[in-house]
């Protein structure tokens, strides 16, 4: 055994390196500030671009500027930050600019609590942008998931040519934690697809089967546009609505028919349990131990922690609810992601533990849930 | 050379729009820099100068009202041979004016042009950040009561090295554009013209008159010698040639035996300034030097040197999943703040958990027993207590032993830091038990 300590803000940092990360631009924000310090420390001496812009709004904006220019971008903040994103996020999202953007969550709403953890913003993740076309969010559970998922959300920002959120919490970006970094899996790096080398290249044509468009970076030989209006295929802005309904649905479901390929999880499934215990983020590691303690007791119960929480893979849970009549659903806000376990799952009954003040929600709490029946 | 305007595409300015003038004018610029479309990028935002990029064979990003120049500064980061040219307008100009201010502070190799028509045209000719108050426009009396922006000076005093202010009539304007390109540092143009679809409805202003007011005003003739100094990239790449590569996570090899089998929780209740993250970080490390799983979960307030600071560490054998102590093997009491703050914990303490407790800490009632320790009599500083109550545990073999709290200052310390810790730990004092 040789085990590392690290806090997940530093194993975001870390993973962002590893998965390929040249540049992050930040403004410095509780609880997610040594994301910045530690990618100011780890970039520059590989010869990678670390800047801290002037406000939210900027920072976002270098890291657009420098994904179009071909580089791997991150940008990292908590609440107050995201909503200073969020133009930049719907430019992002319909201009098809990849970048990570890591959320450590901290208690809302508005400036709120800078040093309590909160899983407060995973609605408005999904749901901050100007459009509502789908966005990736995953959500660590410890410090192994901050590095391996952040080189899942590089892989995923280039292949689909999107946003990847990190749903972080101060929980987990602050909690020093012991890993043995040896053992971790990591994925293989994938870079966005480039265009073929011979012109004409149109920057967002795409032939079916393939829904995301192949990439050149600004400054290539070949002449790239890139905007944030209503555009065809070739960048410029459209009023032709066939056009924009094509691109709407491609940017829909480029994301949404790809679900099955990034579904992560973990279930824990338990013949004979009538319970599913379902959480995601820190929560999660109250719900293991609640899992953990009831097979200790013969009491058992299954459980599902969801790392990939938008787009909901619906059909993942269905299927592992299936055989259970009831679930007890836990996170660390006032009720957000249990809407959507409610829609999937409307034939089921649903009880909902939540908890908005700071403290982690605990084991006991969830049993006392589990326990009422 | 060829134009480099795209015969698809030509200008839709309003008839009489100084903005077309002006964009004919940046192609002469371009040509007679002999560049090639793809070594250009030309970022715009909102409004009639939004435009822009879309007329010329060359790189394009136009992005967000206010904002071009942050594209702008990530891509020229990225890409520092392109030569960038952000187009903006007065309206774009007030939005994103700290935009302005740090690229003017930073010096970063880009051209902002403004096309300073004095109003927002395209979305009805309402008031910008550089509208005269006595003008008449579509905000009202709203105009009248703002002092216009001198877009220069501001340029001038947060450190743009480079600011020209002038006619979009000006005859020489593809030589002044061609110059502000090619400054090697962040060029300001501030270009003033005519909105003949809002602004002249109702305002009388002609090239004469524009001619007249800039007159008028102290003239800027492009480089401010004073703020002349190092390009932003050049300055950056010259920066972290010196950096040295960071170290990888320490990786600590199980060596040692904890004291006590199972899981092990401890709490730090102290505050602010006393060192309670570090030495929390040194309990967690000295663990893993017996194999053991650890995590730290810190609470403390956004204030720096103030207020309660606390530590929740847990050492585990087997995988910890809940990070939070709810029955602690071991409270540290190292400052009344830290014990305040948890003050309904100790009602459920038991007989199995020990307080360390510091002299001058009052603890609530509880079944915990009590080892009372007076670092002050040990003339220990306060910023050591946190550091020396884990020589108690270790001295006492409570959850470590002090071959595993030596071996973790060993990884977290260097030099004369790691020999004054080791002397600490070694000469601690355990008290009493009570």
């Amino acid at each position: 055994m040789a085990y590392s300590l690290l806090e997940g803000n530093e194993s975001i940092a870390r993973g962002a390196i590893a998965a390929g990360c040249r540049f992050f631009a930040g403004y410095p924000i509780t609880p997610a500030t040594t994301i910045y310090q530690n990618m100011l420390n780890l970039l520059p001496p590989l010869g990678g671009i670390c800047l801290q812009g002037e406000d939210e709004i900027a920072s976002i904006g270098f890291c657009l500027g420098a994904s179009m220019a071909g580089m791997k971008v991150m940008t990292a903040t908590s609440g107050p930050g995201i909503s200073l994103y969020s133009e930049n996020i719907s430019f992002a999202i319909g201009s098809e600019i990849p970048i990570v953007i890591v959320d450590v969550q901290r208690l809302g709403p508005s400036t709120g609590s800078a040093t309590r953890g909160a899983d407060g913003d995973i609605n408005f993740l999904r749901w901050g942008n100007s459009g509502g076309l789908p966005v990736i969010v995953l959500a660590p559970v410890d410090v192994r998931d901050c590095f391996t998922l952040t080189m899942h959300a590089f892989n995923l920002a280039e292949k689909f040519r999107c946003p990847v959120f990190i749903a972080s919490n101060k929980e987990i970006g602050m909690t020093r934690e012991s890993v043995d970094l040896q053992t971790l899996k990591t994925p293989r790096n994938i870079d966005r697809t480039p265009a073929p080398k011979d012109p004409p290249f149109v920057p967002f044509h795409v032939d079916p089967p393939q829904t995301v468009p192949d990439f050149l970076p600004i400054g290539h030989r070949i002449l790239v546009r890139q905007t944030s209006s209503t555009h065809g295929a070739d960048g410029y802005i459209t009023t032709d609505s066939e056009i924009i309904a094509r691109n709407q649905l491609r940017l829909e479901k480029k994301l949404l028919s790809a679900i099955d390929q990034f579904s992560f999880h973990e279930a824990c499934l338990v013949d004979g349990a009538d319970t599913l215990l379902i959480s995601y983020g820190v929560s999660a590691r109250a719900a293991r131990a609640v899992f953990n303690d009831r097979k200790r007791q013969g009491k058992p119960i299954a459980l599902l922690v969801i790392k990939t929480l938008w787009p909901v893979p619906e059909q993942l849970i269905r299927q592992i609810a299936r055989a259970v009549k009831r679930i007890v659903m836990v996170e660390m806000n006032m009720g957000q992601y249990v809407r959507e376990i409610e829609r999937i799952l409307p034939d089921k009954q649903i009880d909902f533990l939540g908890q908005m003040d700071g403290r982690l929600i605990t084991p006991a709490q969830i049993t006392r849930v589990i326990d009422r029946e | 050379m060829n134009s480099f305007i795209n015969p698809k595409r030509p200008p839709v300015f309003c008839p009489g729009c100084t903005h077309e003038r002006i964009t004919h004018t940046l192609d002469q610029a371009f040509q007679d820099m002999h560049l090639a479309g793809h070594q250009i990028a030309i970022v715009s935002d909102i409004g009639c100068s939004g435009l822009f990029d879309t007329f010329f064979n060359t790189h394009a990003m136009h992005g967000l009202h206010g904002r071009a120049l942050t594209y702008a500064t990530g891509l020229k980061m990225a890409r520092p041979e392109l030569k960038v040219v952000v187009t903006m307008g007065d309206g774009g100009q007030g939005i994103g004016g700290a935009h302005l201010l740090a690229a003017c502070r930073r010096n970063l190799d880009l051209t902002l042009l403004i096309l300073n028509n004095f109003n927002f045209g395209m979305t009805g000719g309402q008031f910008s950040a550089t509208t005269p108050p006595e003008a008449q426009l579509g905000s009202g009396f709203l105009n009248a009561l703002e002092r216009p922006l001198d877009i220069c000076n501001v340029a001038r005093s947060a450190g743009a090295p480079y600011v020209r202010r002038c006619s979009g009539f000006l005859k020489n304007l593809a030589e002044e554009i061609r110059c502000a390109v090619e400054y090697d540092g962040f060029s300001v143009m501030d270009i003033w013209g005519i909105c003949p679809g809002r602004y002249t409805k109702k305002n009388r202003l002609s090239p004469k008159m524009i001619d007249e007011v800039l007159a008028k005003l102290p003239s800027l003739e492009g480089v401010v010698p004073e703020n002349v100094r190092p390009e932003y990239s050049h300055h950056y790449r010259s920066m972290i040639a010196e950096q040295k590569k960071v170290p990888d996570p320490a990786v600590i090899k199980a060596r040692f035996k904890a004291p006590q089998a199972g899981r092990q929780g401890v709490l730090l209740l102290g505050s602010a300034g006393q060192r309670i993250i570090t030495a929390g970080e040194l309990l967690c490390l000295a663990g893993l030097t017996a194999g053991l799983k650890t995590t730290q979960k810190n609470e403390y307030n956004i204030t720096v040197l103030r207020g309660p600071s606390i530590s929740e560490l847990i050492l585990s054998p087997v995988e910890i999943d809940f990070t939070g102590i709810d029955n602690p093997t071991v409270v540290v009491a190292l400052d009344q703040e830290g014990v305040d703050r948890r003050r309904n914990l100790f009602k459920h303490l038991g007989k199995d958990t020990l307080i360390i407790q510091i002299s001058g800490v009052t603890l609530p009632a509880s079944e915990a027993g009590i080892q009372r320790v007076d670092f002050k009599g040990q003339s220990i500083k306060r910023p050591d207590w946190a550091l020396a109550s884990l020589a108690v545990l270790a001295k006492l073999k409570k959850v470590i032993r002090t071959e595993m709290l030596e071996a973790a200052l060993k990884v977290r310390f260097k030099g004369e830091a790691l020999k004054a810790s080791l002397d600490l730990i070694d000469r601690i004092d355990v008290g009493e038990r009570l």
